[in-house]
This record gives structure tokens, C-alpha cells and sequence, in this order.
């Protein structure tokens, strides 16, 4: 019984999560295929979880649809999109596409089932109630891939220097600051100081 | 019973679909960008079944690698269309043929 709930779960799961994704590719309006993305990535968090990936689940949910696709809907709501000329010959390429999909999918099922990996074989097995996902993955990530994780945040970096240069504008009708020659003022070029006798000499 | 290769075609399917969402969105750069987001789910879900069935956290660390770098790409990819957009007006992959390629 507990086995079966499990499998309609993941049915469930996988059936929303493929509905969402074909949503998201024949949406007519931009904004309404985000939402259905944000919702294949849901169903993909939920999905890590009957799997015993806590950590990734939470991080994906709180990483990718807190962050990533705010990003996208704020551009998307942004940019002013003719949408009726984009979506000119939007079917014309789909009998090349759903072949290709087909053949994909269809040699991915043609190898899985002959069990030639022997997939069906690998033990579903449940984690002790009191292992922490969370714990062993941040145990591995500060002892064996410390290195790998210093170098995700140098990627990182370089994404925020990346997306801030690529924007940077200087409008020519906006009066502005220049940081650097705010900074490199010196106290001489405010104030100058005198000098003069405090009072007359008296005669 | 769920088994391994039902992630397996779970995901194969899912990459399918952002595939053919290329395909079909060749002109709207934004659903290019997720479409290729769509087939980014699909790697990291094979690799969290793996580490799963064959209970090695190591494919676990790799999706979290693959989601640093899924995010910088698609920081830095919405940043050029922003640019884009605002040097040409629009965002159609026809149009955006200066390098004449």
C-alpha cells in the first residue's frame, strides 16, 4: 500500500510536470509560459524530494523560482514584445521537431527497456529517519569539493560583474556623479587655509 | 514501484520537449532561453535519480554545480537581451543578423 501511493504520486507528479513543460514552449503569451516554467520547476522539486534530495528540492524552489524566474518576469514585463509577429510560422517546423522529439524519447525507452544497464535492478533504498541530506551534502562540499564550490562562487561573481557591465548605461540628459573623483578629493581642493596674524600689532 | 528508468524516460521526455520548443520558438529569444532551462531540469533530474538508486552524493553535488552555472548563464543571457532589445527594438532571432552569418 505504501509502495502504491508512492507510484501514483510520481505519476501524478510527472504528468504535471510534462502538461507545464509543453505549456511553456506553445504559450501564446510570454508571461503566462514563465508561470507555467515556475510550475514544471515545482513539480520537479517535489519530484527530487520522493527521491531524498532535500536540499536540491528546497534549493531549486528557492533558487530557481525565487530568483531565476522573477528575472525572467521582470524582463519579460519589461521588453515591449510584438508577440503576433513572432509567433509567424510558429507551427511550420513542427514535423521536423516532433520527429526528432519521437526518435529521442523513443530510443531512450528502446535502450532503458531491453534492461540492458540492468535500471530496474538498483535498490530503492530509504534513508534512515535520522540522515540529514542537508548535513552529508554540506560535509562533502567543505572537505572533498571545497575547491570546485570556491571556484561556483568565482563563476558567480563573474556573472554579477557581467550583468551589471553589459546594462551600464550614461544617459547623456542625466547629471551625475563620478564616484572615482569623489573619492580621490582632497581636503586642499575644499578648504584653504590662511595664513594671518590672529589681531593687529598694537602701535 | 518506481524504478530508476522511469526517472530515466521521465527526463528523456522532458528534453524532448526542449528540443522540439527550440524548434518551434525560433524567433522569441526569451522562450529560447527557457526552453534551454527546460532541457537544463532534465540533466540535473538524471542526476538526482542516479545518486539516488546508486546512493552516491556525488551526482547530488553536480546538480548543485549545475544550478550555479544554470543561473550565471541565464543572469548574464537575459542581461545581452535587455541590451539587445535596447539598441534594436526587438527581440527576433531573424532580425538579429548584423555579424551577417
Amino acid at each position: 500500500m505504501h509502495m502504491e501511493m508512492k507510484t501514483i504520486i510520481f505519476y501524478v507528479l510527472a504528468a504535471l510536470m510534462i502538461f507545464a513543460a509543453l505549456r511553456v514552449i506553445t504559450a501564446r503569451n510570454p508571461v503566462h509560459a514563465v508561470l507555467y516554467l515556475v510550475l514544471a520547476f515545482f513539480n520537479a522539486g517535489a519530484l527530487w524530494l520522493t527521491l531524498q534530495a532535500e536540499f536540491l528540492a528546497i534549493a531549486l524552489v528557492m533558487v530557481y523560482v525565487g530568483a531565476v524566474m522573477v528575472l525572467f518576469l521582470f524582463v519579460v514585463m519589461m521588453l515591449d514584445i510584438d508577440v503576433k509577429r513572432l509567433r509567424q510560422g510558429f507551427w511550420s517546423h513542427m514535423p521536423l521537431a516532433a520527429t526528432l522529439g519521437v526518435l529521442m524519447v523513443g530510443e531512450m525507452i528502446l535502450v532503458l527497456s531491453t534492461d540492458y544497464f540492468g535500471t530496474a535492478s538498483f535498490p530503492d533504498t530509504a534513508m534512515p529517519a535520522d540522515y540529514s541530506n542537508t548535513k552529508e551534502l554540506g560535509r562533502l562540499l567543505f572537505t572533498d569539493y571545497a575547491y570546485p564550490f570556491e571556484l561556483a562562487s568565482i563563476i558567480l561573481l563573474v556573472a554579477i560583474i557581467a550583468a551589471v557591465v553589459l546594462t551600464l548605461r550614461h544617459r547623456k540628459d542625466v547629471k551625475r556623479l563620478d564616484p572615482a573623483q569623489q573619492i580621490a578629493v582632497k581636503h586642499t581642493d575644499r578648504l584653504r587655509v590662511l595664513k594671518m596674524p590672529a589681531e593687529k600689532e598694537a602701535e | 514501484m518506481i524504478a530508476l528508468h522511469h526517472y530515466l524516460v521521465l527526463s528523456a521526455l522532458l528534453f524532448a520537449i526542449g528540443v522540439i520548443g527550440i524548434f518551434l520558438n525560433r524567433k522569441n529569444l526569451i522562450v529560447l532561453l527557457m526552453a534551454i532551462e527546460l532541457m537544463l531540469l532534465a540533466v540535473n533530474m538524471n542526476f538526482v535519480a542516479f545518486s539516488h538508486y546508486r546512493n552516491d552524493l556525488a551526482g547530488q553535488l553536480f546538480v548543485f554545480f549545475i544550478l550555479t552555472v544554470a543561473a550565471a548563464e541565464s543572469g548574464i543571457g537575459l542581461a545581452i537581451l535587455v541590451v539587445l532589445f535596447r539598441n534594436l527594438s526587438t527581440i527576433d532571432v531573424d532580425e538579429i543578423d548584423s555579424l551577417k552569418g
